[in-house]
């Protein structure tokens, strides 16, 4: 009887969510520019002064990255909910969570790694120097998947409610807290000269404690949310 | 000790695939080590059957059905009728533990589904009154990966067939879902059932703007499914063109 494998399942859902992203390139796009569009509005706004932008920029690109995380959540599950595949997805004879993480990941590929990518040109606009630079991308690197696995407990939790998209922002907010702190912190320490090493560990922890803890939360809310 | 375990466990199981019975879906629960003792106890293995036992159900304050107790045995098939809002698609959804009953519970083999959760998934296939496809992919594609996630073979000269089999011309194939009619996004839904080889299907409402050549293409499906020993539910308004003694009936009243 037809049972699929663990990387047979896992590799359904990338696949699938990765081809679809593939139909919806608009989507993909209007992130990017999102993030390009606000990172860039505030050496507009507050001027051209190197030390000021310098010393706001880390914090600036951070919260960027994530209001563009948070913005994206609501693409996690909603079209899957609304055309019934997310409970053909429940009745896979596998792990919802291993299934989440593949959904988590290829959303995480649409729209956190775009960001990463584009993190160096965005710095540049800051002035800050290329140790930094390449702070700034590991730290986004470590970060962004973290956000996508925290939010994506915000986005079950949501699924199907009224005005779900500020109600998912106030939910998941509190918890980027921390990860912003350490992410835009490991910046900071990197132009000031201290060694990020301490804020790149402290990420990577938060990103394990995610990755081990908000799949199963996440099936847990998606199952609630299907009944 | 170990070793004639394994050996008496794989004789049995041989033996099984040689009757070629609708029982042959046993095999999967031997990769399962728990559940080896079935072999050893052929006297207590609960033959297939899906069981539902007290079921009661309701939708937030509103109760819909109490006291349900139905038995599905190989090559039945049961038309659940009722009013609309009655609780057709809640009970369905109960069956493939979608939906949790308020009291009472749904048997497998005699095992609450609640305790076997993937290995009943494995057994089922659940058509909702959604059809679960992908809008921006074309049929083709949305078979595929239904087959390659259900562990079925997704190979695209099966999945060409099983399209041609619910009616639905090659031109179609490689055309988003999206343009399709009603009738035709549901043909692409059933068209899994042309796939699979699992035992139990729960069908919502599946003839709904089905044309009548596709009912009659899912009614011979629906026949060959029951002849070959499988188990079906489904929720439906019309009468069906089955053979009676295969039909039973279970009516939910308000």
């Amino acid at each position: 009887m037809s049972q699929p494998s663990m990387t047979e399942a896992l590799g359904g859902v990338v696949r699938r969510d990765l081809l679809l992203a593939m139909r919806h390139r608009s989507d993909v796009a209007m992130s990017v520019f999102f993030v390009i569009i606000v990172a860039s509005l505030f050496p507009l706004g507050v001027g051209p002064e190197a030390a000021v932008l310098r010393m706001i920029g880390p914090g600036v690109l951070w919260v960027t990255a994530l209001l563009a995380c948070l913005l994206s959540l609501g693409r996690l599950f909603t079209a899957d909910y609304l055309d019934g595949v997310l409970e053909q997805t429940a009745l896979i004879p596998q792990s919802l969570a291993v299934l989440v993480i593949g959904k988590v990941f290829a959303h995480w590929v649409v729209s956190g790694l775009p960001v990463v990518l584009l993190s160096p040109l965005l710095g540049l606009q800051f002035g800050l120097d290329g140790v930094t630079l390449g702070v700034l991308t590991l730290s986004l690197l470590l970060g962004t998947p973290t956000l996508s696995m925290i939010g994506a407990i915000g986005a079950a939790l949501t699924l199907g409610l009224r005005g779900s998209g500020l109600l998912v922002a106030l939910l998941v907010l509190p918890l980027f807290i921390p990860v912003l702190i350490f992410g835009a912190g490991a910046v900071t320490s990197s132009v000031s000269g201290i060694g990020s090493e301490a804020n790149l560990s402290l990420l990577g922890a938060c990103f394990l404690l995610s990755f081990s803890f908000a799949p199963w939360a996440t099936a847990v809310a998606l199952r609630i949310a299907l009944e | 000790m170990n070793a004639i375990h394994s050996k008496l466990c794989r004789s049995i199981l041989t033996c099984r695939y040689q009757m070629g019975d609708n029982r042959a879906h046993h095999a999967v629960f031997s990769k399962d080590a728990g559940r080896r003792v079935f072999f050893f106890s052929p006297g207590r293995i609960s033959p297939d059957m899906l069981q539902t036992v007290a079921l009661r159900g309701s939708r937030g304050q509103r109760q819909l059905f109490s006291d349900i107790n139905v038995t599905i045995k190989p090559g039945t098939l049961l038309a659940v009728a009722g009013e609309n809002g009655s609780g057709k698609t809640s009970f369905l959804r109960m069956l493939c533990g979608l939906l949790s009953p308020d009291e009472g519970a749904v048997l497998w083999q005699g095992k609450d589904i609640r305790q076997l959760r993937e290995l009943y998934c494995a057994q089922l296939i659940y058509i909702g009154h959604l059809n679960g496809i992908k809008d921006d992919l074309t049929p083709a594609e949305n078979m595929k990966i239904a087959a390659g996630l259900a562990g079925d073979d997704s190979s695209s000269e099966i999945v060409r067939k099983a399209l041609e089999a619910v009616g639905l011309g090659r031109p179609i194939h490689t055309l988003p879902t999206r343009v399709l009619s009603q009738g035709q996004k549901r043909r692409v839904a059933l068209a899994r059932l042309w796939l699979s080889t699992r035992p139990l299907w729960f069908l919502d409402e599946p003839f709904a703007s089905l044309d009548a050549l596709a009912t009659t293409y899912l009614t011979k499906r629906l026949q060959s499914h029951l002849s070959n020993g499988g188990m079906v539910v489904v929720s439906t308004h019309q009468e069906l063109a089955l053979p009676t003694d295969s039909v039973q009936h279970l009516r939910l009243s308000r």
